[in-house]
């Protein structure tokens, strides 16, 4: 199977490490006047989407036209899909087209992989189920490691709806490998106990003061309402108790950072003063996206 | 037709036999079973002889649980390939679930399948009557219609009876006519949306667990229902450690309670299997090796007295799709001995005639099929296999019409070498 990028689980630190440093390379474009690169000039890929997605999908097909590759966007609506096309039948029809590569975003866990083991075309995972979403942690990344020297013994907190969350997962993966001390924290019923065995370095708690304890890093997560199968906790309670305020960031390092992967809930998974502040790097998580997404096109195709 | 196996190592334990002996079956039925049996004429073109030295000679397995998909979804299986697929495990009759398309819910349906099955089916086929109508779990379905038509048990398989009340009744009916109830025991309501095991690997590959307590559960509220009802209550493909041990505490009450459990619950666990691959996916899910250890020591200990594998195919488009979409089952009839062998009499931890008992004797007190005994006037099913043979399963060489199996490319030591159905060899290896 031609090699794509499906999650961060099974790549090591050398690979990994090689993606942010190519990212980094890549950053200055968007500074310039001309923000185009030929690497992968003539070359063509597919963005298919079956769940909504802004700023992924434009993050990628931006990545693409900067590298000066041809890029198609798909969305499951507007597609055969909703005639009843199996997800097979819908792969093979693309890759008999010949894209150099395909980026899928889908709601089943597992998709990309269960295609990558009958599809001849490079897959690059932009999110499949609760599973994974390697490039979201590759961001994550690049954007703790421009404020900071090394991931290495890092306190880092992820907050919010964990058992849905690929991020938090991609983000667990990328973070352990590297050596940090990872806390997850949400509502025990969002909290799995088995998570804590996803991989060394990771502790849970259910209470948010204990989280952010003398961290470095706060991630929030979106509260993840369209995946959720039952109401898990009660979203009136959610920013009471889980939400993030600037009173929180007291307890929190003096140069302690707050992330997000977006789209942000102000209200719900934390205050607007928080989104707002000098210490969130939301934003900078989103102009990462692009660069991390040039380097792993470039990975995969160039 | 007369048939001679000779030379076999007999193993019989509803007649205690265990010795090398001669096998003699004539007009269907068993003749004799004697060292250095006075061979009949054997030019004659009605005698055939089988050479079983080196072999085990045993009663014709007894498969308490297969799905045979048909009426309505031939496409996967149907009674004649099904039971082809059978004697190629060596099994000389199956009972299949009434979770077809429609439900076998009445003395119609009933009357269909042992109609086909006797002029199609290569094994023995007693069908199973559904609890309730169409599986519901609602309304009662004709019950005493469907035993006069021929049906051996009742089940709901596929789907558990939720409603306590209507289980309760089911047992009642069940018990006046002397037929077991067999439960497929899952809470709806705690497995809602799951697609394997609540574990470790379920949270890692970020799919939806089914909790070991939605099996729980429901056993321990159907045997406090047993203990009102007095019915012949079995579990169908028991896999955790609580429900095994809820079982044997029934048992030690004096209950008429029994359980199978499948050739993949006591040989997988969750952390073998391949990521997002649906031939690990079924229902109850393969659970972590401590529920898996439990099952082990249940057939050790006599808790669970049936293998039944629980043979569900499943169209190959079906099976290759996103995991969460794809159906629940394995096909299992051909790999189920080898199976045992490897897990379980290999590893020394029981016996081979313990092993026999639960393909034969195990299966027969449940359903009473007068199966499951060599002994002179019984009918002429017969299991011959080897512990010896080595050979490798190729799913698409299967006369299943179906593919989803996790066992393709295994190679297994030991397996089923004839297999010999009222009276005539309906299956051979090579």
């Amino acid at each position: 199977m031609p090699a794509g990028l499906l999650g961060i689980e099974e790549l090591d630190r050398a690979e990994i490490e090689a993606i942010l440093a190519r990212a980094k390379y890549f950053q200055p474009v968007q500074n310039q006047t001309v923000k185009k690169l030929d690497t992968l000039r003539g070359k063509m890929i597919v963005n298919l989407f079956y769940e909504a997605s802004t700023r992924t999908r434009t993050s990628f097909e931006i990545a693409a036209k900067r590298l000066s590759a041809d890029a198609v966007s798909i969305t499951a609506s507007g597609s055969s899909v909703s005639k009843g096309e199996s997800l097979v039948d819908t792969l093979n029809t693309l890759a008999a087209m010949r894209p150099d590569a395909i980026v899928m975003r889908h709601a089943a866990s597992g998709a990309p992989h269960f295609l990558a083991r009958h599809l001849p075309t490079p897959i690059i995972n932009a999110g499949d189920g609760t599973h994974e979403h390697p490039t979201q942690a590759l961001l994550d990344a690049r954007t703790i490691l421009d404020r900071r020297e090394r991931l290495e013994g890092l306190k880092v907190a992820i907050i919010g709806d964990i058992a849905h969350s690929r991020v938090a997962r991609s983000n667990v993966h990328l973070l352990s490998k590297f050596g940090a001390e990872i806390v997850l924290c949400g509502p025990a019923s969002l909290l799995p106990v088995e998570l804590a065995q996803l991989a060394p370095g990771v502790r849970l708690t259910t209470d948010i003061r204990d989280a952010i304890r003398q961290a470095d890093v706060i991630m929030m997560l979106r509260v993840q309402l369209e995946r959720q199968h039952e109401a898990a906790f009660p979203a009136s309670e959610y920013f009471q108790f889980y939400g993030l305020r600037l009173e929180h960031m007291d307890l929190a390092r003096p140069d302690a950072i707050v992330m997000h992967p977006g789209p942000i809930n102000r209200g719900r998974e934390l205050s607007s003063e928080v989104a707002d502040f000098t210490r969130s790097v939301i934003l900078n998580q989103v102009e990462n996206g692009i660069a991390v997404r040039m380097a792993v096109l470039e990975k995969v195709i160039g | 037709m007369t048939i001679v196996i000779r030379n076999g190592r007999v193993i019989d334990p509803a007649s205690h036999t265990d010795r090398v002996a001669d096998l003699l079956i004539v007009d269907g039925r068993v003749a004799a079973v004697a060292p250095n049996l006075a061979a009949p004429n054997l030019s004659s073109p009605d005698v055939e002889v089988f050479d079983a030295t080196g072999m085990i000679v045993a009663p014709g397995f007894i498969d308490m649980h297969v799905h045979l998909r048909e009426p309505g979804f031939e496409h996967a299986e149907n009674i004649e390939s099904g039971s082809r697929t059978a004697a190629a495990g060596g099994f000389t009759s199956v009972c299949c679930m009434p979770n077809t398309k429609p439900v076998n819910d009445s003395k119609t349906v009933t009357s269909y399948i042992v109609e086909q099955a006797r002029k199609k089916a290569a094994v023995n086929v007693f069908p199973i009557g559904a609890i309730t109508r169409g599986s519901g779990g609602e309304e009662l379905a004709a019950i005493g219609a469907m035993k006069a038509a021929g049906a051996v048990a009742i089940s709901d398989d596929g789907l558990p009876v939720m409603n306590s009340r209507v289980m309760r009744r089911a047992m009642e009916f069940a018990r006046s006519y002397d037929l077991p109830i067999i439960q497929h025991c899952e809470d709806l309501n705690l497995s809602a949306g799951g697609d394997m095991h609540e574990g470790v690997p379920s949270v890692r590959w970020g799919l939806r667990g089914i909790p070991a307590a939605s099996e729980d559960v429901m056993v321990a509220r159907d045997l406090v229902l047993a203990q009102l009802t007095g019915a012949r209550y079995h579990v169908a493909h028991i896999s955790t450690r609580n429900a095994v041990a809820m079982v044997e505490y029934a048992r030690q009450q004096g209950l008429p309670v029994t359980c199978e459990t499948t050739p993949h619950h006591f040989s997988l666990s969750d952390e073998e299997m391949a990521p997002y691959d649906s031939n690990y996916k079924m229902k109850p899910p393969l659970r972590s090796c401590g529920h898996r250890d439990a099952v082990v020591e249940g057939l050790v200990a006599g808790t669970i007295s049936a293998i039944a594998t629980d043979h569900a195919p499943h169209a190959g488009s079906e099976k290759m799709q996103e995991f969460e979409r794809c159906p629940f089952g394995i096909i299992g009839l051909e790999t189920a001995l080898a199976l045992a062998m490897e897990g379980l009499v290999i590893t020394g931890k029981i016996s081979l005639t313990r092993m026999v008992e639960l393909f034969t004797t195990g299966p027969e007190a449940v359903m009473r099929l007068g199966r499951g005994t060599l002994a002179p006037g019984a009918p002429g099913d017969v299991t011959v296999f080897s512990t010896d043979v080595t050979w490798t399963y190729d799913v698409n060489q299967s006369p299943s019409r179906s593919r989803n199996s996790p066992f393709h490319g295994k190679t297994f030591r030991g397996g089923p070498m004839a297999t010999v159905v009222n009276g005539a060899f309906v299956w051979r290896r090579g």
